[in-house]
């Protein structure tokens, strides 16, 4: 047994110590070998006996796809729903149970095409959920049609002559739609990705975390710019609150702003110091929406470092609770009457 | 008002009057007809309303498709629909008079508003001469007054401006009708009070018109007969007045608390069920959650989200929102949660008629999902009867594990009847337990392990004990586990089939709701067209035909007998407002050749056309 401060009032409450085998489900897990789920249901089920959260107290929600088959194999409950639905299926049960912990998994076609309408007003409601969105570009369990965040010119199953969609950028829309809390981590870095999955979870708040994942079936590689040893380094910008914005193999570049426009910097240059660096604060909403435009590839000519980190996080009101309020305040006035109600204002009676 | 008449009046004792209210969609007419409805419900008679009204909120002011018509049939007798034709067509202008003047019986009253008869508004509504002058209502009594004038000169001195005055224009037509029907204000006057509390001017302006119209009807000598409708002879008991949303809000209000469950609505603004919406936000104080959701596909799969977590979830809606929700209802299928669904329904197909009714979404409730998907289906037969129905389904629902579709439509939904409601000692609990927790040492729990009524346990997040996985793949028999054997997916279906035909055990057998148990020709009903039917049935069965009634709650399953019910009948007649739905259902299911009789114009039957049918069925 291990005591932990649940309800932060200075109460230990003994809970029996729970590892990440306590979190497996006994369900065998049927993603293809070398899957990046494999990654990120591994350091889920890791962090999750370190959140201290009763076990019988965690839902899982996905909606359809690959990655939506995450809720089976954890030794929560949860919901496998249908497609583009996990997160209307989660606000009902987080506003009706605010005492649920309560996670959304899905990919970028389930959470950014079919659902996208979902994904937008969750975002701005800011329920007290986690989405976990597996980006992966590509439609795996249909078997390899481009996805809404494909690159231009992606050449998959339905488009031999390259798509001619413009792709989405999920965390300039997550800001958009009044998202609290927008992060970007990798199923290739495990600490990273434990890191910004319990930082999602300290989140009090809808919290976006997009997820680099490959697809080593119908989209190998496709992260490999940002996830790869070699590479990585010069492509990567890792934010972290009140430093300043730096990358490069050697630490030797940086982020400068002028006005609202940002610029690479050689910090080798002679009078180019450390100290003139962009400093991310977290909680600068019009700074997040300019680093949720560092979306170019990699090898374009005003190339910007991809960022991953917690781009965004700012405290507001929860709908759930905000509902509670108001029931509460109208409880306040007088419970009701079912009596009084059925009987309204005028009745008459016949004899 | 009792003072001693100065002039020879006459008072003539009716049974039943119809009276129509109709105007400019902005003229008032629905609030108009609706008080005068809810006085005359608190004067004991019995009643049934039709709102009629445009699906654009302000359409084009004058003209024919701007018309809004308010239908009151009341009288001293059970009344069960809103009246075939009219006894009095109050026409604010031209329009309204030439849209509806084909429902005034002959040498009945019109009241005109003559500032509704200006050049403008004839020409509006395609009159080439003024019908008030020229003769062409020779057939009918009718007075033509000057409203506008009559109010300017009431409301001298208050200061209100012409467009206000104008706008109470409504009220003054009221105060003449309670005059012209001996109906007292002071329900009204309390009314105008409480809407316009925070505007006084405006309230007074009300009360000020309101008062008028009667003073008009009693002073001026121009009306010679004022009418008395006694109190009607219904069953013995405590009335108020109710509407069919309305009916069906409280319903699930008073389910919740038979329950145990707190309410959980989610729904996406449709007409005509957003009232559901509107009226069950302002219950919080019995917890009750509402979830104005970002469409209909978010609001149903919320409830099914607020279901696994054990709330009594609800959605309502109407067509274009059902054929969006199809999908996540066969989830609640698959899932087994309880969850209760309402349609109001309107004509169809895709935006169709959205002010209009129709009962043509069986045939979607019953196979409007892909899969063998099948749910329970339950119909509500007048405003009333909204409350029984809702209630009723959501019982189903939590007992069997199972969504659960609850037919209205916009006839009912908006219409309104003395309601003889239940006290909540009058409705069963149907107490609510959920799966308990269980110990590592207690064998594994099972979520689809099914009761004797074939449902599974209601096992919700938070339990200890009990975490486990459900989704909308195929599940393992008891185990819920993922499942592709060909066997599997037979039994299961099987067994989700076997479950929606056992509530069949528990819902009544099937009465005859007027006539006889055998007999020559039975006319089968479902849904809103109780009242024309009952009222039919009723007048020829006193005229000595052999012809009875029975009228359908359940639809899925049907109750048990209704094939022995049937079969007594040398011929079965099913009047719907659709093209045979549930004669395809009846045909299908008993083999017998039913006589169809279908009207889908968005109107209600008449009495009068069913009893012509049903004269012509048993020739």
């Amino acid at each position: 047994m291990s005591a932990l401060d649940l309800q932060g009032n200075g109460k230990k409450v003994d809970l029996p110590v729970l590892t990440a085998k306590d979190f497996a489900s006994e369900q065998e897990v049927r993603w293809c070998p070398g899957c990046g789920d494999y990654s990120i249901l591994k350091q889920v089920q890791a962090i999750l006996p370190e959140l201290g959260v009763p076990r019988e107290n965690i839902v899982f929600v996905s909606g359809i796809g690959c990655s939506s088959r995450f809720p089976y194999y954890m030794e929560t409950f949860g919901i496998h729903s249908i497609h583009g639905r996990a997160t209307a299926v989660a606000t009902g049960l987080k506003a009706t149970r605010p005492d649920l912990d309560v996670w959304i998994v899905g990919g970028d076609g389930d959470l950014l095409s079919i659902g996208g309408n979902h994904t937008l007003h969750i975002l701005r409601r800011n329920l007290n959920v986690n989405i976990l969105l597996f980006n992966n570009e590509i439609y795996g369990l249909t078997k390899g049609q481009y996805s809404p965040t494909s690159p231009v010119g992606f050449v998959a199953k339905s488009t031999p002559y390259g798509a001619v969609d413009y792709p989405i950028n999920p965390l300039a829309l997550a800001l958009g739609a009044g998202g609290t809390f927008i992060a970007r981590t990798m199923d290739r870095d495990v600490r990273h990705l434990r890191e910004m999955l319990k930082r999602a979870h300290a989140h009090k708040g809808t919290s976006f975390l997009e997820i680099y994942q490959n697809c080593v079936i119908f989209n190998d590689g496709a992260f490999e710019d940002f996830t790869e040893k070699d590479v990585k380094a010069e492509n990567d910008l890792f934010l972290e609150h009140g430093k300043p914005l730096i990358f490069g193999k050697n630490n030797d570049k940086g982020i400068k702003l002028f006005g609202l426009k940002p610029m690479v910097v050689d910090l080798t240059v002679p009078g180019v110091s450390k100290d003139d660096l962009w400093i991310h604060d977290e909680h600068d909403r019009t700074k997040a929406s300019i680093l949720t435009q560092f979306f170019d590839e990699p090898g374009s000519e005003h190339y910007m470092p991809r960022p991953f980190g917690v781009f965004y996080s700012e405290e507001r009101f929860c709908y759930e609770d905000a509902m509670l309020d108001q029931i509460n305040l109208a409880k306040q006035k007088g419970e009701g009457d079912l009596d009084a109600l059925l009987r309204g204002k005028e009745t008459w009676t016949i004899t | 008002m009792s003072e001693v008449q100065n002039r020879p009046l006459r008072v003539e004792t009716k049974q039943d009057v119809t009276i129509l209210f109709a105007g400019d969609s902005g003229d008032g007419m629905q609030l108009t007809g609706t008080q005068f409805s809810e006085t005359t419900a608190i004067l004991g008679n019995d009643l049934n309303t039709f709102p009629n009204y445009p699906a654009e909120i302000r359409a084009p002011a004058g003209t024919l498709p701007g018309v809004s018509g308010f239908q009151v049939q009341f009288g001293s007798k059970e009344i069960f629909t809103p009246g075939d034709k009219i006894d009095v067509l109050v026409a604010m202008n031209a329009a309204a008079l030439k849209a509806n003047l084909k429902l005034l019986k002959e040498g009945k009253i019109i009241i005109a508003n003559t500032d509704g008869f200006d050049a403008k508004n004839l020409q509006l509504a395609n009159c080439k001469t003024n019908p008030l002058e020229d003769g062409s209502l020779a057939k009918y009594q009718v007075y033509a007054i000057e409203i506008g004038k009559l109010m300017r000169s009431a409301l001298e001195g208050t200061g209100l401006s012409t467009k206000d005055i104008d706008r109470s224009k409504n009220m003054f037509v009221l105060g003449l009708l309670f005059w012209l029907y001996n109906r007292p204000l002071d329900y009204t006057i309390k009314n105008i009070q409480e809407k316009f509390k925070k505007k006084p001017e405006i309230a007074e302006a009300n009360i000020k018109a309101l008062q008028a119209g009667y003073t008009y009807g009693e002073a001026t000598e121009i009306f010679t007969t004022r009418y008395e409708v006694r109190k009607a002879k219904l069953p013995a008991g405590t009335y108020r007045h109710i509407m069919g949303n309305q009916a069906t809000a409280y319903a699930l209000i008073a389910a919740s608390k038979k329950s145990g469950l707190p309410l959980f609505l989610a729904s996406y603004p449709i007409t005509p069920a957003s009232d559901i919406l509107h009226e069950l936000s302002k219950h919080k104080n019995f917890g009750v959650r509402t979830f104005q959701a970002e469409d209909e596909i978010a609001a149903i799969c919320a409830a099914i989200g607020a279901a696994y977590g054990g709330s009594l979830a609800v959605t309502s809606t109407s067509g274009p929102g059902m054929d969006l929700k199809e999908e996540a209802i066969g989830l609640a299928v698959s899932l087994e949660l309880p969850i209760v669904i309402i349609d109001v329904q309107r004509g169809g197909p895709s935006t169709g008629l959205p002010t209009k009714t129709e009962q043509s979404d069986l045939l979607m409730a019953m196979f409007g999902r892909h899969g063998e998907s099948p749910v329970p289906i339950l119909a509500a037969h007048s405003p009333a009867d909204c409350f029984n129905a809702t209630f009723e389904a959501s019982r189903l629902a939590v007992e069997f594990m199972t969504p659960v579709i609850c037919l209205t439509d916009g006839y009912i939904a908006n219409g309104a009847e003395p309601w003889r409601f239940p006290t909540s000692s009058d409705l069963p609990e149907f107490k609510v337990k959920f799966a308990a927790p269980r110990n590592p040492s207690d064998a594994p729990f099972l979520p689809y392990k099914r009761n004797e009524k074939g449902a599974r346990e209601w096992a919700i997040p938070g339990t200890k004990g009990l975490e486990h996985r459900v989704g909308g793949l195929e599940k393992q028999h008891e185990t819920g586990n993922v499942c592709y054997e060909p066997e599997n997916h037979e039994l299961m279906t099987k067994l989700r089939a076997e479950k929606v035909e056992k509530i069949a055990n528990v819902i009544p057998l099937q009465t005859i709701d007027n006539g006889t148990p055998k007999g020559k020709l039975l006319v089968l009903g479902w849904g809103s067209t109780y009242g024309a039917i009952k009222t039919a049935v009723r007048d020829l069965r006193e005229e000595g035909y052999d012809v009875s009634h029975a009228h359908l709650t359940y639809l899925n399953p049907f109750p048990k007998n209704l094939g022995e019910l049937i079969y007594n009948f040398e011929r079965v007649l099913i009047p719907e407002l659709n093209t045979g739905q549930l004669s395809r259902l009846i045909r299908d299911k008993f083999l017998v050749p039913v006589v169809q009789f279908n009207k889908v114009q968005g109107m209600p039957f008449t009495v009068s056309e069913l009893k012509e049918k049903i004269i012509a069925t048993l020739n």
